[in-house]
This record gives C-alpha cells, structure tokens and sequence, in this order.
C-alpha cells in the first residue's frame, strides 16, 4: 500500500496508469465517502503539482489548473461573466470547504448537486485532461457522463478547465436554493449569464443544477430569451415545455420532483433579471 | 519523486513546534493531532466536513483536519486552539471574550469556532455581522444559538457583573477550560493506543440474524482481541430508564428491532480496527416485515415488537377535568385539526463516546452523561454485580438534550474491559449516533378547542399518538407529560386529553428537551391564533383574557396560590408585538414582490421536575483543613450552566464568592446523587439541595463559635474568620478532627420536589413548580419559493430568579435555535437522513437576533424563587413561527418541519383556491 505525491505531472502520468489508484487532491469528498474499513491503493495526490494549479490568461481564454480551490477562485480577478463562478465557489459548503475543494475534483465528483457546474456551464468550459499519451479537450457538459459518471480512461488526469473568451459585457449571477444558510446541499441552483445591449438581452446563457442527473443549459429559454428586455423578462411566463425541457428533476429529502420544477422557473427568472442589472 | 509509502515519516509544524511521526497511508489530519501528536483539542464531530469541530489553520486559512490527509501537511504549518489561545493575541482575546459572553457552552465546538474566528480577526479585526456568519459557516453550535459567538467576536461590550453571588451574570466556572480546549470530552480520555471497541448493527428496521463462526473469525483477524455477543452479558442484557419499562437489550438476541440496533461488537488494537470493515462480520441477516409508522404498528396484522404490550401499545397518559364534550358543544365557536411532526435528531456535536478500565478489580467508566447515577444503576444490573464494583466517572459532555439520559457506550466498554482485561474505548461514528440513540417523539394529535363569543376558552379534546420507536426510554414520559401540559398555560375547565405511545421498528424515541410538549404546543398555539382571528381579537390579547393566574386551577386541578407568570411574559412582549405586527403589515403593503413579513406569538409552560414521581438531589460540601471550601457538585453539566449556577447558590448561602469554591464533580466515588440533567430540574432542585447544604455548612461553623447569624465568612490559610455584631472570631482549621472525606466542616442535604401522585384522570399535584414562556417571532417568507427566514425573535421567560442572567439567555438562545430547526428544517429519517449534511441544523446564519425579557416572578419552591428554564425555551418557538408563517402568507401549517418544498405547496393551494 502506498501512498505517492507527485510534484510534476509527468511522474502524476506515470502513477496513474497503476490498477486501483485513487487519485486525491482537496479530499473533501473523499473523506466524507469512505466506508469504514475503505482503503486505496496506491493513493495518487496531486496537490503538489504546480501545472495543476492558478488561473491563467491564455490566448484563447482563461485556463483554471484543476487544482485550483474555490477560495482562490473567489479571491482573483475575473471578467464579470466568472462572477457567478464566484458566487458559486462562496457557497460551497463553508470556508473550510472552500479553502481545500478544488474546481477539478467538483467536476470529477460527478454530483448532480454540485455547485461549480451550472456556472461552468454558461462560461462553455471546457475539460482538459492529460495522460502520458497526450492531451486532449472536451466540453463540460460532454465530459459529465451522469451521477458520479465521467468521461475519464485509466491513465487520465483533468489537469485544467479552459473557458474561451467571452464578451466584456457578458455578466453573470447565480442563484442557489437550499434549506438553510451555510453548508447546504443545493435543492436546485440557476447560473446565468447574460449581455444586455441597448436594454436587450443579446446573449443568453441559463444552466440549472440539482435538477437532473447532470447540469442542464437551457437552450429554448436561452433562445426565448434573446431579444427581450428586462421589464419583459420579468412578467415572462417560464415553462416547463419547452423552456425548462432539458430538467428531470427528482423527489428526495430536500424537495419534490414538482417543487424543484416550479422554484426553477422562479430562480431562472430572478437570475437572468440580476445578471441584466450586472449582480 | 516525492513518494512515500504506507507508514511514513511526516514532519509538519505544529503550534510553533517541529513534529516528526509516523502515519498510515490516507490518515485524517484529525486523527493524526489527536492520536499520535496529543492534540485532543481536535475535536471530532462527523468525519465528513459537515460540523466544523475539527478545524484547525493549515498555512493560516481554516480547514477540516478530518478533510486534510495528513501527508498533505508534509512541510506546512498547522494550528490547533490550544497553541492558538496559548500563543496568539488575536485567539488569546477570543478566549477571553468568549468567556465574558457565554459564548462556550458545552464547549465542543468551541475549538472549531475560536479556530475559525482567529483565521477571520488576523485578516480584518472590525468585521461586521455578515463576514462573521460566512466565517463561522462552517462550525455547528447545537448549544448557543449563535448569537453570544457572534458577539464574542464581534467584540460587544458584555454586561458581566461583579460579584459572584446568585443574581450575578459571571462567567461560567468551567469556562476557561473550554475555551483553551483542555477540557477532556469523552473521546479525549483514553491513552493513545487502547484497544478500540466498534459495533455490529442491523441493516434493517426489522431482522433476524444468526452469527457464523465467531471464534474461528476472531483468530482469523490479526489484532482483534474479543467479539462480544448477548453472550457476554453477565447479568441482564436488559436496561431502560424507566425500571418498570426497562426492555432494551445490549445486544439484541436472535433478532433486532430497529435499524441501527446493535447485535454485536469487535474489541481490536487501533490498527486493527481502522482495516476492519464491519460488512467482513460473520453475521446473517434475514429482513423482517417492520412497522414504522404508528397505523402501520397498530394495524391488526403488524409484528408484535414486545410481548405483553398488545397492538404495540406501550402506554397512555390520561387527564381530564369538568366536561370537555359540553363545554364544547356549547362553544360559540370550535376549531380543530390534525397535526404531525416527525423524529427530530439531537444532534449533539459530540458522538457518545468512552472509555474504560479495570482497577483494582472494579471497573471505571469515564464516558459523556446527563445520568451518572442511573448509569451506575444500569450497569449493575447489567454486568450482574453490586454497585460498589463500578464507578462512573463523567467526562465533558459535548451536548446532551435528553439523549444522554440513557446509556450508550456504557455497557460496550463494561463488557469490553472485562472480557479483554484491558483498558477500552470508543466513540461512536456520526452514523451509528444518529442511527441509536434515542429521538424526539414524532407525534399525530388531533386536536379540537373551542371558545366564547367573547374570548374565553370553552373546551378542548386532545388526543394524541406518539412514535415511541422500538423501545421505552422515555415514551412513558412523554405519554404523561403530554396531557398535563397540552392546554398550555391557560384557563381550561372543560379538558380531555390522552396520549398514547406506540412502538414501531424506528430508533427509540426519549427524551428531548420538553418531553413531547414542544410538540402538542405546535397543535394549541395555532389553534389558540385560529381562535383569535375568527373572533377578531388581537392574538396576544386572547391569550393574555385566557392566561393562567394565581389561585387558578390547571387542567390536573393543581392551583398554584403564587408564582404563576405567564400573564407576566404575555405582556413583557406586548410592545415589541405592536410594533412588529403594524412593520409587518407596511412592509407587506410596500411590496411589489414575493417577500412577505409575519408576526407570530406562542406561549408555553413546562412543569420542573419528575412528573409525581419522588426526584431527589443531594449536594455535599467541606471545608478542608487548609481552608480550601469544596463542593461537591452532582448536578451534571452538559452546557446548560450547572457548575456555575448551584455554585453561585451554595455560595451564596454560605457567604462567600462563588469563583473561590473548589469544585468537585459527579464522579460517583466522590460525590452524592444530584439526580439526572433532565426535566429543567437542576436549578431548582439541585439548587435547592446546594442552598440547604449551604446554610447547614454555615450554620455549623457558626454555632461551633456561637456567632451570630449575619457573621461574615473569609476562610483561608487554614482558618475561617468569623466576623459580625463587634465580634471576631477565628478557628484554627488544622486543630479540628477530619472526617471521612478528610474534611473539618461537613454539610450534606437532600432536596426533593413536593409532588403528589395523579389520580386516574390525571388529577393532583404533578409539579411543585411550573416555568413560564412566550416567544414571538418575525420572519419574511418567500412566496415564490416557499422559503422561511426568521429575521427576530423576542422572548419572555419567568424564571423565578435569574440566578445567574447571561446563562439565562444563553439557554434561550439555544433553545429558540433548536426550536426553529424543529420548526423549518429538521426531520430525521431512518436510513436517509443519517449525517449532518442530509440532517439539517440551524448554522450561524440562520439564527436571527433574539431580545430576552427575563421575568422573575419568584416561586415559593425555588431556590431565592428560582424556576427550571432549560426546555421551557424551545416550547414556544416553533409555534411561534408557524403562526408568523400564517400572518404572513394566510396558510395554516400543521405538519413539521415547514420545509421550502412544502410551504410553496400549500401557497400554491390557497392562491388556486381563491
């Protein structure tokens, strides 16, 4: 048994390819999942390797090392449109949370609740992972197979998420609703971003959470939403069909099936009318 | 490359100091700090992230140490609260201020809130309300409330007094070592390295078992030491608080009754226990058809759980008085309705945990309680021998509620140490604490009132069915206590009520603070504003025309001549009720959107002390030949305040400050039975006993010189100066012979309540005193969404005396946080809701400012008039934000929690109604 910490991702390449390696980086949801008497052999962390880690600006965009942790997310200085990244990355779970969890491992856990997503989403992020035989890039919403699912090989490691560049005026919110105020798994969150020129909506991107086994961009309302202005966001009637088509929610602790259904509408709304104000 | 394998070398910076150990591969920080480097003051609540008690700074930002793998700390620098207090100014003066604001109360979180408050306060020393609640997020409370932290690191100016007399907001006696984390809890006692004890449970509410090979299993596993079974009991594998009810096996014998239940367990070196994987247990199970609901156990065909108890029926409380069906049937108005709530989880922070070893042939257990002596009692029936073989030696209790009244750990680590011949220990996981210990009752009450035109109550039928789960506990309790309080504390001549306790296959239900009262006042408290409103009169008005009163009877016909003060806590809230009640309405009137204010009151009673049943406290103190006053306090403190307050009581008694008291502890070789943390009892009767056993210790020092009675006592450096009326008189203390305590001065006296037994419709004297309680609370609901967030809570409470008056909000405090769980987020389910991130309790941001009216409207009974306050502060809370929840939105809620989901389902239903 054994346990490696890599300092360079060639070596990380090399280790990974091991039958039964686990890899670890923030283990914040490593450690709550383990069963008693669960042990990984070997244990791969990452948290040491450097290309894994910071934000970027890169030619074509931003490039976050997957090793990044939500409280230096929160902490840089990011166009607007990463705003509700950064809101995102405040909620999850507490300071303490924030200050271990990284923007890799919330993407790899593969939650239907996890908060990062719905913010990648609008950003059209996409996943760079890294193995010994090279490099290659997928979408987010392709990379996220299903609950606790990822298009991921043995071998493989996410190494970055790249978000292309985006409009200066695309401005972004997100809205998350759950029970209580602090450490709360989300019963359904709403990331929306959204440039308004000449008071109306000329790009809309809404994703929702929690509400499908993965994270959804809602295209029909997106498209719904074109053209419209503030005032007319407001009053819109959101549907279920088609507007909110891509959701499948389900009944658990946390809500019913229909009441997530019905609280989105009202979240997509306030989210969507917030990033048009730029908060 | 950086690789090291399983058992390596990690070397990090610990509080200042270079540490070098050794750790297994994927070893939680946690477990590091505590059990290799001495850290205790790590404390470990959930494993998982979701309590914030084990956080530590890691490079100065705030982490979980159960998150962190500890190779992950190779070359880094870690901090813990006791370096920090030890080291630091910025937590130097935390500890300090969170002393001077009660801000520590059990004291289990309070290394995790310190911890995370420091990494706050060295990046912005003024921060406002907002950055301390996104600080602390991530630290539960389960005792305070919030609101004293917040202000502790906020720095408000606190209001202590100077004295230490009864009256006196002081510190907290105990308080220092909570604060520095050196308080040992009762996972902090065992020595690195004792053998670990972990449980076998059922996978089901309802199953059969059979075990394999347990011998050949044990020889099979390298450092397992024994199995323990049924077998093992020496004598009754039997135990219950309640003797006559006593039904719950240590192990349970061919099948378990309730998920969660324990069938067996491993005693195993540390290692050992940390590879075992309790699905690798020879054991068979066979699930059974189970009961988990009350109509589900009552249905004809439903599994039987205890013989002798027919159609799961364990037991009924009864009261009546007049004609409640008459006076009902000539009201000139009725209303009725049907009201359930579910198993509500105490959620302590800390798991029940232990530890115990052999000495001299007699076994010592140090674990967490709110009983030592009914601990004691239990364990001799179980390990078949006499008391004078055991000892119960309290540890710190990181919060208790009820649930510590019965035994956990005990009997596991008893059983652990003598099979082994070892010291033991154990701690439960999150999981197995949540799966077996006991809960609140999940009630169905149906419940019907009626009322005069002019607003006096004319009748009231309660009936209600609790979920008593699959053993006694407490059921019997709350079956009694239920009826005695379900009018709440108003004129009711023409009563009926009955409760029943069903058993089902669900963990036991016990006791939680209020005993199944916090529940039926959810049912009268909404019905009573129900009331109000058809008759067009202002909620608090009502209830104050129908308030108890001096020389009024109760629905038990008790009439209590003095002391009564819930027309008192009405009125306190009066103009806070006016003001809020008409921003409330403008603030509705303003609104373009979805937002909507409520005002609600409730009120409550709760009577102090075993319901007709004898529940004696003795309280023993000396004075030592050097001069040292000694107190042995038996009043168990489990956060509420205990060693503080009987201190302040016998001191002042005796005369002298209360900070210069040794104090000695519930250990049961040393010290008397004060009786159980339980039942709001401890203040009055605990205080009772500290007050007789004072003013016995002084009067025979002073008849030793013949003083007069007004003399003023100084003891020190071997004597006490007696001084009064132009004499002074001093005794030289080594002179005086030593009794067996090795004292020269001893005093011990017993208190115990004036009850007297109810007849078979509940009447008589079940309580010598009652407390009294109203709340109001303010929330804004989110139409659209179905969200509730509390914004103000203004409370009343008649205490008596306020013996010492920070305690006193401190309970409050903690009580309304509870309460507002119980009313909007908390319910626990077997087999889903069994961690702190699916089970939700309030965190720092839930909890809104609270406004604390102490009333003391003195009882004849109590200690310088003081009445029990510790569950009569969640009585009214959730009550009061149901009727805020209906000001607000016009729906009447009659099901908690009112979770998001299901209040936007009943708005929906009005708006599509009208």
């Amino acid at each position: 048994m054994s346990y490696f910490s890599p300092t360079s991702a060639d070596e990380a390449y090399a280790l990974v390819g091991e039958t039964g390696a686990r890899i670890i980086a923030g283990c914040t949801d490593f450690f709550p999942a383990l069963r008693a008497g669960e042990h990984h052999d070997p244990i791969i962390d990452l948290t040491r390797i450097k290309e894994f880690r910071g934000i970027t600006e890169t030619a074509s965009g931003w490039r976050i090392g997957a090793l990044t942790t939500w409280t230096e997310i929160v902490r840089s200085d990011l166009p607007p449109a990463f705003r509700s990244l950064q809101q995102a990355g405040r909620e999850i779970g507490s300071i303490q949370i924030q200050n271990r969890g990284t923007i890799g491992g919330n993407i790899c856990n593969a939650s239907p609740a996890a908060d990062g997503v719905p913010p990648l989403l609008t950003l059209n992020a996409r996943v760079e992972i890294s193995s010994q035989s090279g490099r290659r890039e997928l979408p987010l919403q392709a990379f996220i197979k299903g609950v606790r699912s990822v298009d991921l090989n043995p071998g493989e490691i996410v190494s970055a998420i790249h978000v292309p560049q985006c409009a200066d005026d695309l401005k972004s919110t997100f809205h998350k609703l759950g029970s209580r105020t602090h450490m709360v798994i989300s019963i359904a969150m709403v990331a929306a971003a959204i440039a308004l020129r000449d008071g109306r909506i000329a790009e809309a991107r809404v994703a929702v959470g929690s509400c499908s086994p993965v994270a959804r961009r809602l295209p029909d309302f997106e498209v719904r939403l074109s053209g419209m202005t503030p005032e007319q966001v407001a009053t819109l009637e959101i549907v279920a069909n088609p507007d909110l088509s891509p959701l499948s929610p389900i009944t658990d602790v946390r809500g019913s099936a229909s009441y997530r259904l019905d609280v989105v509408s009202e979240l997509c709304r306030r989210a969507v009318l917030a990033a048009c104000e730029g908060n | 490359m950086d690789s090291v394998p399983l058992s390596s070398n990690v070397r990090f910076r610990l509080n200042g100091q270079d540490v070098e150990t050794t750790v297994g591969a994927g070893e939680r920080l946690s477990e590091t700090l505590r059990e290799r480097l001495g850290a205790r003051d790590v404390k470990v609540g959930c494993n998982a992230g979701d309590c914030g008690a084990c956080s530590v700074l890691l490079n100065d930002e705030t982490v979980c140490a159960c998150l962190v793998m500890t190779q992950q700390a190779e070359g880094q620098q870690v901090e813990t609260v006791s370096g920090l207090v030890h080291d630091d100014p910025v937590a130097k003066g935390l500890a300090e201020s969170f002393q001077d604001h009660g801000a520590a109360q059990c004291g289990i979180c309070t290394p995790g809130m310190i911890v995370s408050a420091t990494a706050l306060l060295r990046r912005n020393d003024t921060p406002d309300e907002d950055a301390v609640m996104n600080a602390l997020g991530g630290v539960l409370c389960r005792c305070t409330g919030y609101r004293k932290i917040i202000d502790a690191v906020m720095k408000a100016p606190s209001h202590l007094a100077h004295g230490g007399n009864a009256g006196a907001a002081i510190r907290r006696l105990d308080g220092r070592d909570k604060v520095a984390g050196v308080e040992k809890f009762g996972d902090d006692v065992a020595p690195p390295g004792t053998l670990e004890i972990r449980v076998i449970r059922a996978p089901y509410p309802r199953t059969a078992f059979r075990f394999g090979d347990l011998d050949a299993w044990l020889s099979r596993n390298d450092g397992m030491e024994a199995v323990l079974t049924a077998a093992d009991v020496p004598g009754r594998n039997c135990f219950g608080v309640i003797p006559e009810f006593a039904d719950q096996p240590v192990f349970a014998e061919e099948a378990a009754r309730f998920r969660g239940e324990a069938v067996a367990a491993v005693v195993g070196t540390p290692e050992a226990i940390r590879a075992f994987d309790p699905g690798t247990f020879p054991v068979e199970w066979t699930e059974l058809e189970s009961a988990l609901t009350v109509t589900e156990a009552r249905a004809e065909a439903a599994p039987l759980l205890h013989e002798g108890r027919d159609g799961n029926l364990m037991c009924r409380g009864f009261v009546s008085c007049g004609d409640a069906q008459g006076a009902l049937r000539i009201a000139d108005i009725t209303v009725e309705g049907a009201f359930r709530s579910g198993f509500v989880e105490h959620a302590y922070i800390e798991p029940e945990s232990g530890y115990a070893e052999l000495v001299d042939g007699r076994v010592e257990i140090h674990a967490c309680t709110q009983a030592p002596v009914m601990d004691l009692e239990a364990m001799e029936i179980i390990l078949g021998v006499d008391r004078s073989q055991i000892r119960i030696v309290p540890t710190g209790v990181g919060g208790g509620f009820g649930s510590k009244l019965d035994i956990s750990v005990q009997p596991y680590l008893a059983l652990g140490a003598l099979k082994t011949g070892k010291p033991v220990r154990i701690a439960y996981s999150r999981t197995e604490s949540m799966q077996s210990s006991t809960k609140r009752h999940p009630s169905e009450l149906k419940v019907k009132i009626g009322a005069t035109g002019d607003g006096r109550i004319s009748g009231m039928e309660f009936s209600g069915a609790f979920n008593t789960g699959a053993y006694a506990s407490w059921g019997p309790t709350v079956a009694n206590r239920v009826p005695v309080h379900a009018s709440g504390p108003y004129r009711t001549a023409d009563y009926r009520a009955e409760a029943h306790a069903v058993h089902t296959n669900c963990p036991p239900a016990g006791a939680f603070r209020g005993f199944g009262v916090p529940q039926s006042a959810i049912a009268q408290e909404t019905l009573f504003d129900e009331l109000a409103e058809r008759l067009g009169i202002d909620p608090l008005e009502f209830r104050v025309m129908n308030a108890l009163e001096d020389g009024v009877p109760t629905v038990c016909g008790q009439v209590f001549e003095q002391g009564v003060g819930i027309k008192a806590c009405l009125e306190a809230l009066r103009a806070d009720w006016r003001m809020e009640r008409e921003s409330a309405e403008a603030f509705n009137a303003a609104q373009t959107g979805s937002l909507r204010r409520g005002v609600g009151i409730a009120a409550g009673w709760y009577g102090c002390g075993n319901t007709s049943l004898p529940n004696p406290s003795t309280i023993r103190a000396g004075v030592r030949a050097d001069g040292t006053v000694v107190l042995h306090q038996g009043a168990m403190d489990i956060g509420q305040g205990a060693n503080t307050v009987i201190t302040q009581i016998f001191a002042t008694v005796l005369g002298i400050d209360a900070r210069r008291i040794e104090r000695l502890g519930p250990d049961t070789d040393i010290t008397p039975d004060a009786g159980k943390t339980s039942a709001s009892r401890q203040t009055f009767v605990s205080g009772n006993a500290a007050r007789l056993c004072g003013e016995a210790l002084r009067a025979t020092i002073l008849r030793h010189v013949n003083a007069a009675q007004t003399a003023e006592l100084e003891f020190g450096n071997g004597r006490v100066r007696i001084s009064g009326d132009g004499e002074v008189h001093e005794i030289a203390l080594r002179e005086l012979v030593r009794d067996e305590f090795g004292y020269v001065f001893c005093a011990e006296e017993t208190y115990n309540p004036p009850t007297r037994p109810l007849d078979e419709n509940g009447q008589g004297h079940p309580y010598a005193q009652f407390g009294y309680a109203a709340q109001m609370a303010v929330v804004e609901v989110d139409e659209a969404l179905g969200t509730v967030k509390p914004v103000r809570f203004a409370a009343a409470h008649d205490v008596g005396k306020a013996i010492n008056p920070m305690l006193i909000e401190g309970q409050v405090h903690g009580g309304i946080a509870q309460g507002m769980g119980m009313a909007l987020m908390e319910e626990y389910l077997p087999g889903r809701t069994e961690n702190l991130h699916d089970y939700l309790i309030p965190t720092v941001g839930d909890v809104p400012p609270i406004t604390t009216y102490i009333l003391e409207i003195a009882d004849a009974h109590g200690p310088y008039g003081a009445k029990g306050l510790g569950e009569h502060v969640l009585v009214p809370t959730a009550p009061s934000i149901l009727n805020a929840i209906t000001h607000a939105t016009g729906v009447r809620m009659r099901s908690v929690p009112v979770t998001p989901s299901k209040l936007r389902e009943a708005i929906k239903g009005k708006n599509n109604d009208g």
